[in-house]
Parts: C-alpha cells; sequence; structure tokens
C-alpha cells in the first residue's frame, strides 16, 4: 500500500543513501531520464552494489530504461534479484508490459528468486493510455504510474499547474485501475518550492480516485503522505460508523446522515488505510 | 594533567570538572574604568597608538559585530606591522577569515598570544600548524565577559569598532553607513579594559541608541571605513531548503513539542544556520496552531524571530547580536526589542539569560558517545570555529538539542570520542539527526516523557552504528603532541587541548 514514491537519481550516491529517511512508502530508484547517456553503466553498478549492501527498508522500485533503448536489457539482467520489489517501466503499453512479464519470469527462474517481482507500468503516450484499461489487468501489474510531462507532450498540449490538459488521462487512468484493484499513482508536481499548488494538484488527483503520487524532492513527501492518509476526522468517523454498525440492523443515520453499506464499506477501507500507515 | 573528562591539559592550568564547578566559587568582578579625558578625537591609529602609548607585550581586544567585513582589527594590525611592535596579545570575540593580516604578525612574533571565542580561515589554520609562539585560548561568549570582569584577561586597549558614535564617545550600532545592530559583545571591554578607544565612520551628534557610553570611552577615533558592508550583513540568512535539513528541524519541533516546552511562556535560541532557522519556522507554526504565545528568543537575532515579536507570538527580544537587517530595524524601532551584553547573555556568574532558555537548537561537528560535542576542530583536527555561546546556552538552557546529520559527506558526525571537545556532554539533552533521535540516558526525565512516542528514538550507540554501515569506523586522527591552544570553559578551566597538525 503506497501514498508516496520517491524518485531518486541512481547515479547519486549521496541521494541513494539518503533516500530511506525520508517518509516515502516507496523509493523509485531511477535509471531512465535523470541518468545522462554516459552514467548509464555507473549508476547501473552503483545501484547494484548499493542494494546489495544496504537495506533503506521501503518498497524498493527500479525505473528501467526503456524498451526502445539500448540498456533494458542489461538494467534487468544486473538488477532484477530480491533486492527490489517492482519494475517500473517506461513508455509502456499493453506489448512491452506483457514482454517484461515474461522476461521477469524467465530471470526469477534463472536466479532462483524468493519473491515475484511486480511491475508498474508508466503511462506516458497517448497510444498506451488508449489501452490502459487492459494493461492494468495484466499478470504483475500491481500500480500504473501516469507520466504527464511526456504524455502532453506526445498530445502536443502545454503542461500547466492546474492541470487541466491532464483531467481526462487522470481519470481514465483511475477508473482503469479501480477497475483492476490495483493503485493509481499520479504525476509528479514539478514545481518543488509550490507546496500550496502541490497540495491542490494532490487534492485534485485524490478526488479522481488515484491512491498514490509520485515525488521528484523529498520536501514533497510529507504533504503527500498527509493529503493521501486518512484524516483524524475521517477516522473517528469511521470508527464511530463500525461501532454503530455492529449494533444496527439495515441503515442508520448518524448527525442525520444516513449510514448503508457503501459509507460502511468506506468506513472499513479507512480503517485498513489508517492501520497500514500506522495512523492508529 | 588529565581534566576530568580524560582530556590532556598542560601543567599550571586549571582543570575542567564539572560544568556546574562554578558555582562553588565567588563572582570577581575588578572595578569599572571610567575616563577623565575629554579631549577624545583623534583621527588616525598612529595618533591613537601614540597617544595610547600602545607598546610590546601589551593586550589589545576587538569584538566581531562587523563579521567578515571588518576593518579595524585589520587596521589596527597594520599600524602594529608598521611600529614592528612584538609579543602583543590580540583579545578578539572572534576572528574571521577576513583577518588574515594575523597570520603574518604570527609569523613575525608581532602577536604571540590569541584570546577568541570563534576562529576560523587563514589564522586559524596557520595555528594549527603550529605558528603561534605563545598561546590560543579559545573562550565561551560568557567565558570571555567573566574572564574580563574578572580581570583574567587583563585588557589593555579596547578598540571597539562602532558603526556611528559622538565625539565625546557614545557608540550605537544602528546608526552610520555601516550598521551591525546591537553591540553587545565588547560591553565587557567598555566597562573593564584599561583605555577604550571607540572607530567609527560616522560622527554623529546624535545617537538613535546607546550602545556604547561616552563616560568609558578614551578617544574617539574617525576614520574613513570601519568595513564592508556585505560581510557585515549579509541580508540572507534563509531557512534551509536542503530536505535533510528540513526533516530534522521538522523532527526537533515534533521533539520539543513532545517534551512539552513549546508552551505558553516559553523561550528559545536557535542561531542562525539554516536547520536552525528551520526549527524556528517550524516552531512558529506550531505555536500559531496551538495558540501558544512564548516569552522570549534571545541569542543572535535574525528576520525570523523579528516576524514573531512583530506578529505577537513572543513578548520580547533579547539581542547580543543582529544577523540582518530586519533585526537592526528591529532593534532600532521596537522597544521589547532589547541589547544584552555578553556577560549578561552568557556569563555564569550575571544570572544570565541563556539560564531562562526553554531549549537551545545547537550545531555539531562531531558529537561522542557521552554527547560530548566539537564545535571547534574539523575531523582532520584544525580548527575551524569555536564555541561562541555553545557551551553557555548548553548549560543554561532546560533541553540542549543538537541538530545534526549523521554523516557530512562520508564523515560520520557520531564518533566514539570527539577530536576536540568544546560542550561537555552532560550539558547536551538530544541529538536529532535524519536517521532517529537520542537522548542522553542521563536525561530520564526526557526518556519517560518520550515512551510512547512515534518518534524514532534510538540509543546513540546505535545511531553510530547505522552511519558506519555506510561510512565505516573512521581511522583515529594522529595529531602532533605539541598543544597550540586551549579550550576554555566558561568557568575558565580547561576543557580540551588544541593540538598541531
Amino acid at each position: 500500500m503506497r501514498r508516496s514514491l520517491l524518485f531518486v537519481p541512481g547515479d547519486n550516491p549521496g541521494m541513494l543513501q539518503s533516500a530511506g529517511v525520508y517518509n516515502a512508502d516507496a523509493i523509485i530508484i531511477d535509471l531512465e531520464d535523470s541518468i545522462s547517456l554516459s552514467n548509464k553503466d555507473s549508476a547501473r553498478i552503483l545501484v547494484e552494489e548499493f542494494l546489495k549492501d544496504y537495506k533503506l527498508n521501503k518498497e524498493i522500485i527500479v525505473r528501467v530504461n526503456s524498451f526502445d533503448s539500448p540498456y533494458y536489457k542489461e538494467d534487468l539482467e544486473t538488477l532484477v534479484s530480491d533486492n527490489i520489489d517492482t519494475i517500473l517501466l517506461p513508455k509502456a503499453n499493453l506489448e512491452n508490459t506483457v514482454k517484461l512479464d515474461a522476461i521477469l519470469s524467465k530471470l526469477e527462474s534463472k536466479k532462483n528468486l524468493t519473491k515475484t517481482i511486480k511491475i508498474i507500468p508508466l503511462i506516458e503516450q497517448v497510444s498506451s493510455l488508449l489501452e490502459v484499461e487492459d494493461i492494468a489487468l495484466l499478470n504483475r501489474v500491481d500500480g500504473i504510474l501516469l507520466g504527464a510531462e511526456d504524455l502532453t507532450t506526445d498530445m502536443g498540449v502545454e503542461r500547466t499547474k492546474k492541470g487541466y490538459e491532464i483531467f481526462y488521462p487522470r481519470a481514465k487512468v483511475a477508473l482503469a485501475c479501480i477497475n483492476a484493484g490495483i493503485e493509481a499513482i499520479d504525476t509528479p508536481f514539478t514545481d518543488t518550492r509550490d507546496f500550496i499548488g502541490l497540495e491542490e494538484d494532490c487534492h485534485m488527483a485524490k478526488g479522481l480516485g488515484f491512491k498514490a503520487k509520485s515525488a521528484i524532492h523529498p520536501n514533497h513527501i510529507d504533504i503527500i503522505n498527509k493529503v493521501y492518509s486518512p484524516s483524524k476526522e475521517e477516522i473517528v468517523y469511521a470508527i464511530q460508523v463500525l461501532k454503530m454498525a455492529k449494533t444496527s440492523k439495515g441503515a442508520f443515520s448518524i448527525n442525520n446522515k444516513m449510514i448503508d453499506k457503501p459509507v460502511i464499506e468506506r468506513a472499513k477501507k479507512t480503517i485498513e488505510n489508517a492501520k497500514a500507515f500506522g495512523l492508529i | 594533567m588529565k581534566n576530568s573528562l580524560g582530556r590532556k591539559v598542560p601543567n599550571g592550568y586549571p582543570l575542567f570538572e564539572a560544568s556546574n564547578a562554578f558555582e562553588k566559587k565567588k563572582r570577581v568582578l575588578i572595578s569599572e574604568v571610567k575616563t577623565k579625558n575629554k579631549d577624545k578625537l583623534v583621527n588616525s591609529y598612529a595618533e591613537v597608538f601614540e597617544k595610547l602609548e600602545i607598546k610590546d607585550g601589551m593586550t589589545l581586544s576587538f569584538h566581531h559585530h562587523l563579521r567578515n567585513g571588518d576593518q579595524v582589527l585589520n587596521a589596527c594590525m597594520e599600524e602594529v606591522k608598521r611600529r614592528d611592535l612584538k609579543n602583543l596579545t590580540i583579545a578578539a570575540s572572534a576572528i574571521f577569515p577576513n583577518n588574515e593580516i594575523l597570520v603574518e604578525l604570527i609569523k613575525n612574533k608581532n602577536v604571540t598570544n590569541i584570546y577568541t571565542n570563534y576562529l576560523n580561515g587563514p589564522v586559524a589554520e596557520a595555528i594549527s600548524h603550529g605558528e603561534l609562539e605563545g598561546m590560543l585560548i579559545m573562550q565561551t561568549h560568557g567565558g570571555r565577559a567573566r574572564a574580563i570582569e574578572a580581570g583574567e584577561l587583563k585588557i589593555d586597549v579596547a578598540f571597539i569598532a562602532t558603526p556611528a558614535a559622538t565625539k565625546s564617545g557614545g557608540g550605537s550600532g544602528v546608526d552610520g553607513k555601516n550598521p551591525c545592530g546591537v553591540l553587545g559583545y565588547p560591553i565587557p571591554d567598555m566597562l573593564y579594559a584599561k583605555k577604550k578607544v571607540v572607530v567609527t565612520d560616522s560622527l554623529v551628534d546624535k545617537l538613535t541608541i546607546t550602545d556604547i557610553k561616552h563616560e568609558y570611552i578614551d578617544y574617539v577615533l574617525k576614520v574613513d571605513s570601519i568595513g564592508d558592508s556585505k560581510g557585515i550583513v549579509s541580508g540572507t540568512t534563509q531557512v534551509t531548503f536542503d530536505p535533510i535539513g528540513l526533516k530534522i528541524a521538522k523532527d526537533a519541533t515534533h521533539l520539543l513539542y513532545e517534551l512539552g516546552v513549546i508552551k505558553d511562556g516559553f523561550s528559545m535560541q536557535t542561531g542562525a544556520g539554516g536547520t536552525s532557522l528551520a526549527v524556528a519556522s517550524f516552531v512558529r507554526e506550531k505555536m500559531i496552531k496551538e495558540k501558544i504565545k512564548g516569552k522570549m528568543a534571545s541569542g543572535g537575532i535574525t528576520s525570523y524571530f523579528v516576524s514573531m515579536l512583530e506578529e505577537g507570538l513572543i513578548e520580547e527580544i533579547r539581542d547580543v547580536q543582529c544577523f540582518d537587517l530586519e533585526a537592526i530595524r528591529s532593534y532600532k524601532e521596537n522597544e521589547k526589542h532589547y541589547l544584552m551584553s555578553a556577560s549578561k547573555y552568557a556569563n555564569p556568574y550575571d544570572n544570565p539569560v541563556v539560564n531562562d532558555l526553554s531549549f537551545m537548537i545547537l550545531g555539531a561537528t562531531e558529537i561522542d558517545l557521552d554527547f560530548n560535542v566539537n564545535v571547534t576542530t574539523s575531523s582532520n583536527g584544525v580548527i575551524m570555529g569555536g564555541s561562541g555561546g555553545h557551551s553557555d546556552a548548553a548549560y543554561g538552557a532546560e533541553i540542549a538539542l543538537v541538530v545534526a546529520k549523521t554523516m557530512n559527506a562520508r564523515i560520520p558526525i557520531i564518533k566514539k570520542a570527539v577530536t576536540t571537545i568544546t560542550t561537555p556532554g552532560s550539558d547536551i539533552d538530544c541529538l536529532v539527526t535524519e536517521r532517529g533521535i537520542a537522548i542522553n540516558p542521563k536525561r530520564k526525565d526526557l526518556l519517560e516523557k518520550l515512551k510512547n512516542s512515534k518518534l524514532k528514538i534510538v540509543s546513540i550507540e546505535e545511531l553510530m552504528e547505522e552511519t558506519y554501515k555506510f561510512t565505516r569506523e573512521p581511522k583515529p586522527l594522529e595529531l602532533k603532541s605539541k598543544v597550540v591552544g586551549l579550550v576554555e570553559y566558561r568557568d575558565g578551566t580547561i576543557i580540551d587541548s588544541l593540538y598541531q597538525v
């Protein structure tokens, strides 16, 4: 269960060693866009050695290079191990996500892994957005990340802070994930110092059904966690709902509001999330 | 000989026993020295040196309110060089990189002994390399004031850089062309030095505020410039944006709140570093959210405390040194923004303001498993700082809280034993790092309050081991046997020695 996922460049030892100290639920170690071509191999080696020696006690996600690059095979060969949990696949589509599933199966078998590596497809092309419902249902896929920067470039529209241009992509990704029972993960907010804008952006995506958000700066993590966690008031209300549901038959009311099955289910989910995030 | 912390001290010097050992002694006060001189105005350093008969072996004092923009100490040293005076002792409350001229004078034996509270740059490096013939004594802000009033540090002539002065010798730090704010550090020099010279580049008829009293001043030296305003007040002290610094600051604020010290009537000091200012900023947010009103902020003052005063979050500011232009403006305009002398700030015998602090945020270059803190030398043994008010506030504050990253590049901050002890671990209560919070086991009361805390409370040993997983254990530092300086605790005893590198 995730609320916040922090991107960390794979070629920066200082950032790798401090990645675990923030409150991010998952760390995305990046080998793709933040790494220059000349550093692709050194970053891969650094990440491999780092993960052998240090445990961050977080979900470890590796963003490998895309399948249209010459680097992805070596990335997967080197880094798929029990030291990671998930592969973030850039420029994902139905075809390459299926292909990644097959590659992971082979590597898991070859390396005798004790776990199943999950996949988070990164949806950043119009063509893959249009097949996102099918991608979400694929084997191993347990979350989908919307990549708004590349997507809006592909759409030929300006990326704005308000995000009206990604309203439909967000809604589509969110519904696909809800349908598949997996997490919709929102695109990063790129202004590292605009915390009010970040919070508004989080609320917008949460309202559409997103369960988590990625971040390119550690200073964003606490705000993301706050928005994507149940609030104190929500927890208190959920406890009240569940307490009354135990003793009531059928629908009942709290503060003149009718409480029926969907509200009770939401209350259960709130408590489940609150427990998972250590809030109660 | 070894002191109570096991640190070697050269024979003949008083050994540090405990931070409260001063209570066993009585305050010693020499008489204040007022002047009878009426004709005070002079026009050159040469004239001052002539009139005061400054000669070999004398002790000259300076303050550091002009920081890295100071030109008064430098101009005096030019005069010393021109006259080739020998065996002088310099008692400067701090020495900065722009005071590099001292290096040449140290090598020439013009200057053979130095007293200071903070020292970095070329002078620090020269002394660490054994260039000073006599001894460097690193005092605390409170300790310097105590030593001066007790006559232990005898000052022959105090040169008091003053942004604006009257012909009769009154002085202010808020007027003139190079304002620096309050003049808290030279007050003991003004009271007890044998002779006092106000050095100014702005002669005025009237002062907005009078920090330097004319009756103590023998001469007023008018010069073209006392300093470079860019080096005096940068105006750029800002809350850190570094995510690790911010995490530490947030955790420190949570910790203080959980310990119950952020409450109505509390008092604080935070310093002007980025992480310290972040603590001030988070404390302010907490005060607004929880509707808490504080009593006082003290120490070196920045715009953050000024805002809190103007917002009514605190009742008053006790200021020994302004760090930015907003602090200067506030001191000039706000009657609740008070000057405090170095003595009132931190002298153990002057019922100092540090004793009223609910908490103090401190830094550390190194901290050891006994919570001893080093802010004097770098991990390779070179002098790069000094106590300033560190030891004073650590003793006085109810909670002395150190904020530090567990590693600086690949150098771990926590060590089995620090290179130099600046502040004894008995006075340090909490260490807040990005990887967890360690509470001094001596503070059982704090541990009890935190037993149900969700903060990551660990032992300092665990923090060190976790850091060593990244850095490995550093090899012991090999220093030469020659003692180049002494770290003098606020009561005048020696807490540690500084060795040649």
